[in-house]
């Protein structure tokens, strides 16, 4: 059990909040853990109030954290296995690097979430910012596997230079859904701003909900009955498009025919 | 502050000393005969390598292109952070290091002398504010000249003299040291959408040849008397078959060379040694090469060795970049700098598994392996083009051991492994070779009469590396050679003590050498009488800045060292 002994001003970096430090640590040992509040560097026992016990090896540890967490950063960065519990708001770079276990939020997420993530699982009840599995700004290696599931909204550049595993997204998505997508899926089930898939090679992107447009370097194929992500099957029927033909891609982009009356008009060049 | 470095392996190749126990006396920041024992620091320096400071002839390291490259990569800067301490500042950067963390990287590995070969003149007031953020290193930076303007119209009308009196002027203008010449007369047809084939492909527009170009700046180079030759990027660089191009432009000034002096400067020769009609048949252009440059004593080259990682591609030759650009479809700059140059950035990652990446790492090392004399070799990756230069230790046990290429030959594409020269090359670079391939040797040809030797009189940069030549033998243990060249026991500066076990003890400011031509005249004058007359009269038209803001008066700079020639 993990708790914020106050509310921070400024941002904490606390990368050694993972199962993969903690396991094999007695409680002592992981209060003298150094964490970075701003530009002073303190041991984490002077931040957090830290209870409970030690377990052996990290994949029977269970990490509880709770409070207000909004300006914590790297929480469970490159973590492997075990299971972090969070409740309350974290701050950005939640999971990044991730390579196995588990991550469940009660609570909202910052940007850059699962940013360069390869493994594991996040889920979120709440809403994420922007960036959720993007690589860092310049990087082309954004998410090349496990899952994202959030339940609330999403910022902008969700699935950002995305190369394989899973985002589901539950609520709404701004801009740019998929941009520089290489592969993987992502389902959008509520309403998407504009240019989703924009530059993308490969991969698929669903959408549920409603588009106001489809960019112009994509073309329609067909209409589908039904699509399926992740295995899930989901009822249609979707509009299929192809692109994005600006960068040679042939990327797969799933819309709902149902809430998208006004993509009527691509019906005719099929 | 006097100190005595006692007791090392001393490795001096300009004065003929190998490896010899010897006492190294320092004072005032100078090598001298003795000191007095019992007031100087005493650094004991037994069992280990005690070398003049490494000097770097080629390495992009700052100006507008290499920040225009910072700007390019922030995923570069995210992978490798250093966080600074009581005497270092922070800093960032794998490829394309900030400033100061270039230097204190340099200094480490016991550098302390490097040079910048492609300046703008255009760019050459934000080129010497990084490198006086550069730190503890002794800095030099080399204009763009081959494809200016000004240097065609003169070279078209055959008038050297004149070319000259403008060359001389720039070079005190951009407070530069050596003529780079980059892709000659390519450059200024990029500036059109076109390239040059070879060198005798007229440039548009201004109908003179890259031959021209080579020879006119070749004769302007020894008229002025500069200390280095003339710092060529070949033509076609790039290019499979581009060796012939190489040999040709090597074989242009053969007759303009003054005795045994080298007249030419062939720069990061692997990318201009390939062989080959297009990319799947291309070839080693190596031995060829080696051939010509063991039978002439005119040619000076350096390796431009590429390791395989993750870098960024800079140059001024544009055209090439938009090649890479196009192979990679990675992310691009291209850049036109007015009537001057043009450049280009493309980040770039060189894999063991390609063909071209495997065969370009084997033609670097052929080249260094084939040509029998160290002295016209050296070696540099082109920093950041083939690697960053914290890839010199690696590089290094290459060099000196047949088992360390063999392990890296293992891993490489199959094709590349088959048809490379390296498994028949068994010559392994002695510690004095590679003294002179990183130090000696560059200093040599950078006519740095000060760099590169531990004479009486010599500057007191030292680099003291943990290595003991009777115990190690680099052919096998060849992974203490590179340990040990990655960090320094001790680099010493000026006699100052800046760099111990790979920590920075104390971070002094070099000084940034610089070519006066135009003697003995105040600066004012410098500026005014010595610019040709036309040169002011067409710099409104050709020019988006003024005259007057053009020139970079000496005070300019934190540490100039001004070398006079003549």
């Amino acid at each position: 059990m993990i708790k914020p002994k106050r509310r921070f001003r400024v941002p904490v970096y606390a990368e050694c909040l993972s199962p993969d430090r903690f396991a094999d640590r007695s409680v002592k040992e992981i209060m003298k853990f150094e964490v970075w509040e701003g530009n002073k560097k303190r041991p984490l026992g002077d931040l957090f109030e830290i209870h409970g016990e030690a377990a052996g090896s990290p994949e029977d540890l269970t990490l509880k954290i709770s409070g207000d967490l909004r300006k914590v950063r790297m929480i469970g960065v490159g973590m492997t296995t075990g299971k972090i519990l969070i409740d309350g708001d974290v701050g950005m770079r939640l999971g990044e690097r991730m390579q196995g276990g588990e991550i469940l939020v009660n609570g909202n997420v910052d940007s850059w979430t699962g940013c360069m993530m390869s493994g594991g699982r996040i889920e979120v009840k709440g809403s994420a910012g922007d960036y959720l599995g993007a690589p860092y700004r310049g990087s082309r290696n954004g998410l090349k596997g496990g899952s994202i599931i959030i339940l609330g909204n999403v910022g902008n550049e969700a699935g950002c230079f995305m190369r394989g595993g899973v985002i589901k997204i539950y609520g709404n998505a701004r801009d740019f859904v998929g941009i520089h997508m290489r592969g993987g899926e992502i389902l959008v089930a509520g309403n998407c701003q504009d240019r989703a898939g924009a530059g993308m090679i490969d991969g698929k992107i669903v959408i549920c909900g409603h588009v106001s447009s489809i960019l112009p370097t994509f073309t329609i194929e067909e209409i589908r009955k039904s699509v399926k992500v992740n295995g899930e099957k989901i009822a249609g029927p979707f509009y299929r498009f192809s692109g994005d033909i600006a960068d040679q891609g042939q990327g797969r982009l799933y819309v709902a025919k149902e809430r998208n009356p006004h993509l009527r008009f691509y019906e005719e060049y099929l | 502050m006097s100190l005595l470095v006692k007791n090392g392996f001393v490795y001096d190749p300009l004065n003929g000393i190998e490896g010899e126990i010897m006492d190294i006396a320092i004072k005032d920041g100078r090598i001298v005969e003795e000191v007095n024992e019992g007031r100087a620091k005493i650094i004991d320096a037994s069992g280990m390598a005690v070398m003049p400071g490494g000097v770097d002839i080629h390495t992009h390291i700052a100006g507008s292109e290499v920040n225009a490259g910072r700007l390019l990569r922030p995923e570069d800067h995210f992978v490798d952070v250093e966080i600074k301490t009581s005497v270092t500042r922070s800093g960032v950067g794998r490829s394309i290091p900030s400033t100061f963390t270039t230097g204190y990287r340099y200094a480490r590995m016991g550098y302390t002398m490097i040079c910048n070969p492609s300046m703008p003149p255009l760019e050459a007031r934000h080129t010497h504010e990084e490198l006086d953020d550069t730190p503890i290193v002794d800095k030099a930076t080399f204009p763009l000249l081959g494809d200016w303007w000004f240097v065609l119209e003169y070279l078209r009308r055959g008038q050297i003299e004149e070319c000259a009196e403008h060359v001389a002027w720039m070079m005190s203008a951009t407070k530069g040291y050596a003529i780079k010449i980059v892709n000659p007369g390519g450059v200024e047809a990029w500036g059109f959408g076109r390239n040059v084939r070879d060198l005798d492909d007229p440039v548009p527009n201004f109908e003179v040849t890259p031959r021209e170009i080579l020879r006119g700046l070749c004769k302007v180079n020894h008229i002025l008397n500069l200390p280095h030759t003339i710092h060529v990027h070949t033509n076609r660089l790039g290019q499979p078959g581009n060796y012939i191009t190489t040999i040709e432009t090597m074989d242009s000034v053969r007759d303009l060379a003054v005795g045994d002096k080298p007249a030419i400067h062939i720069t990061h020769c692997q990318f201009s040694s390939f062989k080959g009609e297009d990319w799947s048949t291309l070839r080693s252009g190596a031995e060829e090469i080696a051939k010509y440059v063991n039978r002439h004593s005119h040619v000076t080259i350096d390796m431009g060795q590429v390791v395989f990682t993750d870098t960024t591609t800079m140059t001024a030759d544009g055209p090439w970049q938009y090649t890479l650009y196009e192979l990679s479809g990675n992310k691009w700059i291209n850049h036109d700098v007015e009537t001057e140059t043009g450049s280009g950035i493309v980040p770039f990652r060189y894999r063991r598994k390609s063909y071209v990446h495997a065969t370009m790492w084997s033609i670097a090392l052929e080249l260094a392996l084939l040509i029998d004399d160290p002295w016209k070799i050296y070696l540099t990756t082109d920093h950041p083009n083939g690697a960053p230069f914290t890839t010199y230790p690696r590089i290094i046990s290459w060099l000196v051991s047949v088992r360390a290429r063999e392990r890296t030959m293992e891993r490489i594409n199959k094709k590349a492994r088959k048809r490379s020269l390296l498994p028949s090359v068994d010559r392994e670079y002695t510690l004095y070779e590679i003294c002179i391939a990183t130090r000696a040797g560059q200093a040599k040809a950078l006519g740095l009469s000060n760099k590169g030797h531990l004479g009486v009189g010599a500057d007191a940069d030292l680099a003291i590396y943990n290595i003991n030549p009777r115990e190690v033998d680099p052919s096998r243990d060849y992974r203490k050679v590179r340990r040990a060249f990655e960090e320094t026991a001790y680099t010493i500066k000026g006699g100052r003590i800046v760099a111990k076990n790979g920590a920075i003890v104390e971070s002094a400011m070099g000084r940034t050498f610089w070519v006066d031509t135009c003697f003995s005249i105040s600066e004012y004058e410098q500026m005014h009488l010595g610019a040709p007359r036309d040169l002011k009269e067409k710099f409104r038209d050709y020019w988006t800045v003024e005259f007057e803001n053009y020139y970079i008066p000496e005070s300019y700079l934190h540490a100039p060292a001004r070398i006079s020639c003549r």
